[in-house]
């Protein structure tokens, strides 16, 4: 028996468990549970971050790079959105997936909103938005990203915000959205416009009050401080590249999956070899750091007294610890060849890292900095646990 | 000896028609393969259907010229959030990742991995 016969039966066997006449087994929760995307295989990994194990696989799930993931507020069932618009909703007991549609044509990620009701998906095509019934998947809400009469953006940075609410960015539009779905049979739309340009990813802290866009094509970031009466649109960091021409950008850094440390927030630089520190009460720049490449992931350990980062090719076989205190790289480590993603256990004692080309996830205590496991994974890229069903923005 | 010589010059016969299109080493093609289908494809998609950046399927490349696609790939577009890659790949990676992506881009080697 190979090891995939050995994990479709270990699957089965978790199925069965889930039928009343057998159940002989005891419930275990989701808590610790999350999945691994193996990109080029159309497969999610399922794996248990207590034993450091891999409990299973679920596959058919479609073109998954680029594939990002959102948990129901049960930690049962994993939202796994496909860059070739596929949207799988994933029994994490069973290991089946229990509903897919095709959404769009492109897409590039989601979110759930706070009560965990809806899902949202963020498309390139057709620019725009989608919000699904989390229940069903049915439609509940078409929202095209119409700038001009005949014009759709791609959309970026879709993050939920309290009261069924979400925000996202539009590429092509240079404009920040907000849309409230509080009445999903009739969506409002609030329209920021002019906001910086070329809007690539971006983030909402943890207190749901600041929405945080990077620029692409130019050096700053859009601040909507979302407490404000009328919310308004501010520049932050504003020609942090000080003029100098910028680095070649081999991949657009991610902001989701903030780096809110304290008081401080951790944004990768665009085309830099830097993380940029900024203060979350004055929001001016306190810090900038040289790290070993352009910075694609910037993370928080979840207590905010590191920051780890990732970088984009050439430099993705090294990953960087910085310590928020005294803001200097403390650690640098090499996981294996292109480092495509990090993710922390829901308390930060220890860090998952994928490493592509090597086919190997592993997971790093975050004191001591020693591995403690290595799965072996086909093609792993994003790492997500159940603990995002629990916080804002994720 | 003198079939041994033959063989020997075989290569400067067919060189020729080799230089008109440069091709890189077999395990460099394989590298290439993978960089377009993993990294190229983190804006245009592992199935290079597009993403941030524009489809890089046959179809939608059929309007361009060799040349075009090689400018693109080794100086990037001004503009654009496509970089430059010369530090990465050279006239001839960058002319050969062109014709490919023209044809009907490879799929990584199949099989081996695990």
């Amino acid at each position: 028996m190979n090891r995939r016969d050995g994990l479709k039966m270990l699957a089965l066997l978790a199925a069965s468990a889930a039928l009343p006449a057998c159940a002989t087994r005891t419930p275990r929760g989701t808590g610790d549970l999350g999945v691994v995307i193996e990109r080029a295989s159309g497969r999610v990994a399922v794996v248990d971050t207590s034993h450091r194990t891999l409990i299973g696989e679920v596959d058919g799930l479609g073109d998954l790079s680029h594939a990002s993931v959102v948990f129901s507020r049960d930690g049962l069932h994993a939202f796994v959105f496909g860059r070739d618009g596929g949207l799988s909703k994933v029994n994490l007991h069973t290991l089946r997936v229990d509903k897919r549609i095709m959404q769009a044509g492109n897409s590039i990620g989601g979110a759930i909103s706070a009560d965990g009701s809806l899902v949202a998906a963020q498309n390139y095509a057709p620019g725009g938005v989608k919000v699904f019934d989390a229940r069903t998947l049915e439609l509940v809400a078409d929202l095209p990203a119409r700038y001009a009469p005949d014009r759709l953006s791609r959309v970026v940075g879709l993050v939920d915000l309290p009261g069924r609410r979400f925000a996202y960015s539009l590429f092509d539009a240079d404009e920040i959205w907000v849309a409230d779905l509080s009445q999903p049979a009739n969506p409002r739309i609030e329209r920021h416009r002019g906001i910086g340009r070329q809007p690539y990813d971006a983030l909402v802290t943890p207190d749901g009050r600041h929405y945080i866009a990077g620029l692409f094509g130019e050096d700053g970031l859009a601040m909507l401080d979302l407490w404000q009466e009328p919310p308004q649109v501010r520049r932050i960091l504003g020609g942090y590249g000080r003029g100098e021409a910028a680095l070649p950008v081999y991949k657009m850094p991610h902001l989701r999956g903030w780096a809110v440390a304290g008081r401080r927030a951790f944004l990768p630089a665009i085309g830099r070899h830097e993380v940029l520190v900024v203060d979350t009460e004055s929001w001016q720049e306190v810090g900038r750091i040289p790290v070993a490449g352009q910075p694609v992931f910037v993370m928080a350990r979840p207590d905010g007294r590191q920051v780890w980062v990732n970088f984009a090719v050439p430099d993705y076989d090294r990953v960087q610890v910085i310590d928020t205190r005294s803001l200097a790289v403390v650690a640098t480590l090499n996981p294996g060849r292109a480092v495509l993603h990090m993710e922390f256990t829901p308390r930060g004692e220890a860090v998952w890292i994928s490493a592509r080309d090597d086919n190997r996830v592993s997971v790093i205590d975050t004191v001591s900095l020693a591995t403690q496991a290595t799965l072996e994974v086909e093609a792993p890229s994003g790492i997500f646990f159940t603990s995002r069903a629990a916080r804002m923005g994720f | 000896m003198r079939g041994a010589a033959l063989w020997l010059l075989l290569p400067c016969i067919a060189a020729p028609v080799a230089m008109a299109q440069d091709v890189p080493a077999p395990d460099r093609q394989a590298q290439l393969v993978r960089m377009v289908r993993q990294d190229c494809g983190a804006c245009h998609g592992l199935r290079l259907t597009g993403g941030l950046g524009p489809a890089l399927t046959t179809e939608a490349l059929a309007a361009r010229t060799d040349e075009d696609i090689v400018s693109a790939i080794l100086d990037g577009r001004p503009g654009a959030a496509m970089p430059g890659w010369r530090a990465m790949l050279n006239e001839t990676e960058s002319a050969w990742i062109a014709r490919q992506l023209k044809q009907g881009f490879p799929e990584e080697g199949a099989g081996g991995r695990r």
